[in-house]
């Protein structure tokens, strides 16, 4: 089996695992989306239990195997049920409505973060104990602070004392969401700092793993030797070091991913960003469990999907992956 | 499936430090800021509670109580509802070391013993308990926790334990289990497998005392983790709000908004505190791989002579070559950061080149 048909194999399995995990949580926990609504609506009589329950498709008829069965069915339909706090919502109209806001910032800025402190990376491994290396535990620091706090921290600076950038938002009231300059340049200006608040916290983590590597890279025969024979400094650490550095890197990468996103995740509430994590808090504080474990699902299969992209990078950067391509 | 040593793998480097007397001196400068820093916390999540100036939930009913900046009777101000801030501080401080505390622990004994077991079966088994730590590894946490509390009724220092525990212990089961894979073929294994040693006892006293450096990295990974998923989850309200963590103090101050009414008190204390500690693990984290990456540690010992930086490995740098390159004002500040905590090139670090 080839690399990245063995790695799908992979991935279809955490896919699944996390579907079923998903399939048995509301039945293993104590408490409903019925229940949940019974308690908000006190007047209601006990009757009323049962038709909520055939009216949200909670009450589990027939066997546990047939449930799995239509579960699977409706969620390869992507058919999550219908929405509780905003009934009669279809559960995954909300989330088509969220999902390219949370892709776009939290997408962008990782991967900008990313790129960033890996170069960071590369220069303070190379002239480590330098500059750059002097100013680790101040980013450290900066990595230590939880995003959400960094970020109410900059909206307070930047946003109330400054009005640099506006308080929060996707885009401006008044503006109707669409593919002209209006609401384009508005959604920019407004993710602007929340793209800042994922990058500040999230780049010295990349530096420091990456610079790391490189320090063990360089130490390696094959980069004194590149160096000795004379070749131009740029060459040596980008062409030798930098290249068989930034493997690990990648592969943390892949699997820091889920950690990052829940973290931005926490962040859009401070911001108010019409993203995935305004509507998980709006599922969490009504008690909108459809809602919670679509979405649960949704952020697992991105990252998955996120991962599957970064093991074809891999293959395409590692000679020594590509040859077991090939022979295997 | 293959698995990568992280950077501090190698572990005979760790014993052999511990031999020699002066340890604490030895110490990365790095790995000593940190320690200090957390025992700060951690001595006032001990005797905080104790000597907390308020009940962190008395709600003080005089109006001029109500959002009051700091001064001599409450040091940290007082929230809208006039609960003191300092009091809910040393309460919360404790109750978040705790929690991420316990969970460090289960969480680092279950990959222990996950990935000591993995290895030392193989075949079939091994690739299950691989299988497993893997898909845990690459599901996202703090989703699947929300979920998983939010059916849970009550959401208490308890069910968070169990739950963060019970999704932190693949990264580390995966590291334990390459680090033994590397060490059961050692020949001292072998040996003692030869003398007639019964398999637990080799685990227990050879393999597992070889990888304390890893198991202590990956300790600090998960306490670090633990507290800010739990600060995380606190902020968005799935906990018992009626605890005092650091995480409900700021969804409190949130909630009422604390920062637009300008109180700063009430609101940037509890999340410096979560900062300060995560710094303090992330510092000692950062230690621990030089003690056992001697690599990582030279970098650390580089010292600047004559302008440039050069470890230990460098060769003897040529004077003629070196021009002084510092300016005057340069000058003045590099002296004054030559006292600095985290200096690394100060005298110590300078007397460790020798070893």
């Amino acid at each position: 089996m080839s690399f990245i048909l063995r790695r799908l194999v992979f991935y279809l399995v955490a896919a699944w695992v996390a579907l079923t995990v998903n399939f048995f949580i509301p039945r293993a926990m104590p408490g409903n989306a019925v229940q949940s609504i019974m308690g908000r609506f006190h007047n209601l009589q006990p009757a009323a239990y049962q038709a909520l329950e055939a009216m949200l498709g909670v009450g589990h008829p027939g066997s546990i195997w047939h449930q799995y069965g239509s579960y699977l069915v409706d969620v390869s339909h992507l058919n999550f049920g219908t929405d509780v706090s905003q009934y009669p919502a279809a559960v995954s109209t909300l989330l088509g409505e969220t999902i390219p806001w949370t892709l776009i910032l939290v997408g962008s800025a990782t991967v900008i973060a990313f790129l960033l402190g890996t170069v960071l990376g590369i220069v303070a491994g190379w002239r480590h104990g330098g500059a750059l290396d002097r100013v680790l535990p101040g980013l450290m620091f900066l990595q230590a602070i939880p995003y959400f706090f960094f970020a109410l921290i900059l909206i307070e600076l930047l946003a109330s004392k400054f009005h640099v950038f506006p308080l929060g938002q996707g885009y401006d009231e008044g503006l109707i969401p669409g593919w002209h300059w209006d609401f384009i340049s508005s959604a920019v200006y407004h993710s602007l700092l929340p793209a800042l608040t994922i990058v500040l916290t999230s780049v010295a983590g990349w530096m420091l793993q990456m610079r790391n590597v490189m320090i063990t890279t360089i130490g390696e025969d094959y980069v004194i030797a590149a160096q000795a024979k004379g070749l131009p400094n740029r060459r040596v650490v980008f062409t030798y070091a930098a290249r068989n550095a930034l493997l690990p890197q990648l592969q943390g990468f892949g699997l820091a991913l889920g950690f990052v996103v829940s973290g931005a995740l926490v962040m859009e509430i401070v911001f108010s960003y019409p993203g995935i994590g305004l509507l998980l808090l709006n599922a969490v504080t009504s008690n909108d469990y459809p809602l919670m474990q679509a979405i649960f699902l949704v952020i697992t299969f991105a990252v998955l999907l996120a991962n599957l992209v970064v093991d074809m990078i891999i293959v395409f950067a590692d000679p020594r992956a590509r040859a077991r391509e090939a022979t295997s | 499936m293959t698995a990568v040593l992280p950077i501090s793998a190698e572990p005979a480097a760790l014993p052999q430090e511990e031999a020699r007397p002066g340890r604490w001196r030895r110490l990365p400068a790095k790995a000593k800021a940190g320690a200090v820093l957390l025992g700060v916390f951690v001595l006032a999540g001990i005797i905080g509670p104790l000597v907390t100036p308020y009940d962190p939930s008395y709600q003080n009913p005089l109006p001029s109580l109500s959002l009051h900046a700091p001064y001599g009777a409450h040091l940290l101000g007082t929230t809208q509802s006039g609960q003191d801030v300092l009091s809910q501080l040393l309460v919360g401080i404790r109750l978040t070391l705790e929690l991420a505390f316990i969970v460090g622990v289960v969480a680092t004994a279950l990959s222990v013993i996950v990935g000591v077991t993995s290895a030392f079966l193989g075949g079939v088994w091994d690739e299950v308990l691989s299988l497993i730590s893997n898909v845990f590894l690459v599901i996202p946490a703090l989703p699947l926790l929300i979920v998983l509390l939010g059916y849970l009724q009550s959401r208490g220092q308890t069910a968070t334990i169990l739950v963060l525990s019970f999704l932190n212990w693949p990264w580390g089961a995966r590291l334990v289990r390459a680090q033994t894979l590397a060490i059961r073929n050692r020949d001292f294994v072998s040996a003692a497998g030869e003398t007639g040693e019964k398999t637990w006892r080799i685990i227990a006293y050879e393999i597992v005392p070889n990888e304390v450096s890893l198991i202590a990295a990956s300790f600090v990974n998960t306490v670090l983790y633990a507290i800010g998923a739990s600060v995380a989850l606190a902020f968005i309200g799935v906990t018992n709000l009626n605890n005092w963590s650091l995480g409900t103090i700021l969804y409190w101050a949130q909630s009422q908004q604390a920062l637009q009414l300008g109180a700063w008190w009430w609101f940037v204390p509890p999340g410096l505190a979560v900062a300060l500690i995560g710094t303090g693990l992330v510092l000692v984290n950062t230690g621990i791989d030089e003690l056992g990456n001697p690599r990582l540690r030279d970098a650390a010992s580089a010292s600047r002579i004559a302008g440039r930086w050069l470890r230990p490995a460098d060769p003897t740098p040529v004077l003629a070559d070196i021009a002084p390159r510092r300016g005057r004002l340069a000058g003045f500040l590099h002296s004054f950061s030559r006292g600095s905590l985290l200096d690394e090139t100060g005298a110590e670090t300078g007397g460790g080149q020798a070893r």
